[in-house]
């Protein structure tokens, strides 16, 4: 096979930085904004989101699992037998990605 | 045949029903690991829309939080914590394989070395528990 140059070792290490992101940062997200704030065992304004590191710290935590979703759901799409649809199907989820990552500076920067 | 690739029509291609990851355990296991990634990703995009709602002022940020205790939105809640948690238990012990740790000569056992990735979790979900009740207002 000869060595083609791609930009896969980028994609890649975003999928896996997601990952990490997702692994030790989401679940624990859940439970505050899916269960504590809408019941009621924890109340708040909002207030800490317009701290500049909290903004830094946002933006890593859901951007960068987008680039790990959009990998997963492309791998997971061909591997369901949508292969023919491959390259209009990476552009679906890569582009997803990156529109999410404009979308979330946009809205952190915008607070 | 040297230095030509071959003629991709003449090459065997195995076919694959699209349902393959339904027929064993352990491949339906794969498959909804590989979905997590959209659970995972949805609410991370219910949380930003949750934080945009701050632009539109205090009021909106309110509704939208109380928005989230139906009983719909708390069966989605529930759904992504399980996919969440299904994804970091799963990426611990593929790290635990992809990164082994060495101590002197010895490997360290790949089940410590998830264990102490979930350690580091547990002390990590915390800290940010600890960070947010401090920082709230």
């Amino acid at each position: 096979m000869a060595t083609e140059k791609t930009t896969e070792p980028f994609w890649w290490g975003l999928f896996s930085a997601g990952g990490v992101v997702a692994a030790f940062l989401v679940p624990i997200h859940i439970i505050l904004v899916g269960f504590a704030l809408p019941l009621g065992w924890i109340t708040d304004t909002g207030a800490l989101y317009r701290i500049w590191w909290v903004k830094f710290y946002l933006f890593v935590l859901i951007a960068l699992p987008l680039y790990h979703w959009a990998h997963r759901f492309h791998f997971a799409l061909n591997d369901m037998g949508l292969k023919p649809l491959s390259k209009a199907l990476a552009v679906l989820c890569y582009g997803g990605a990156i529109i999410g990552t404009i979308v979330t500076a946009w809205v952190l920067l915008k607070l | 045949m040297s230095g030509t690739r071959p003629d991709p029509t003449q090459l065997y291609r195995p076919k694959m029903p699209a349902t393959w990851w339904l027929k064993k355990k352990s491949y339906f296991l794969f498959m909804l690991r590989e979905l997590s990634s959209v659970f995972i990703a949805l609410f991370l995009l219910v949380y930003l829309c949750q934080i945009y709602q701050l632009t539109r002022g205090p009021e909106a940020y309110l509704s939208f939080t109380q928005k989230l205790s139906s009983p719909g939105w708390i069966l989605f809640h529930l759904i992504a914590l399980l996919f969440a948690v299904y994804h970091s238990v799963t990426w611990f012990q593929s790290s635990a394989v992809v990164l082994p740790v060495r101590l002197g000569e010895h490997l360290v056992p790949r089940q410590t070395v998830t264990a102490l990735h979930i350690g580091a979790w547990v002390v990590v979900s915390l800290g940010i528990l600890i960070l947010f009740l401090a920082l709230k207002g």
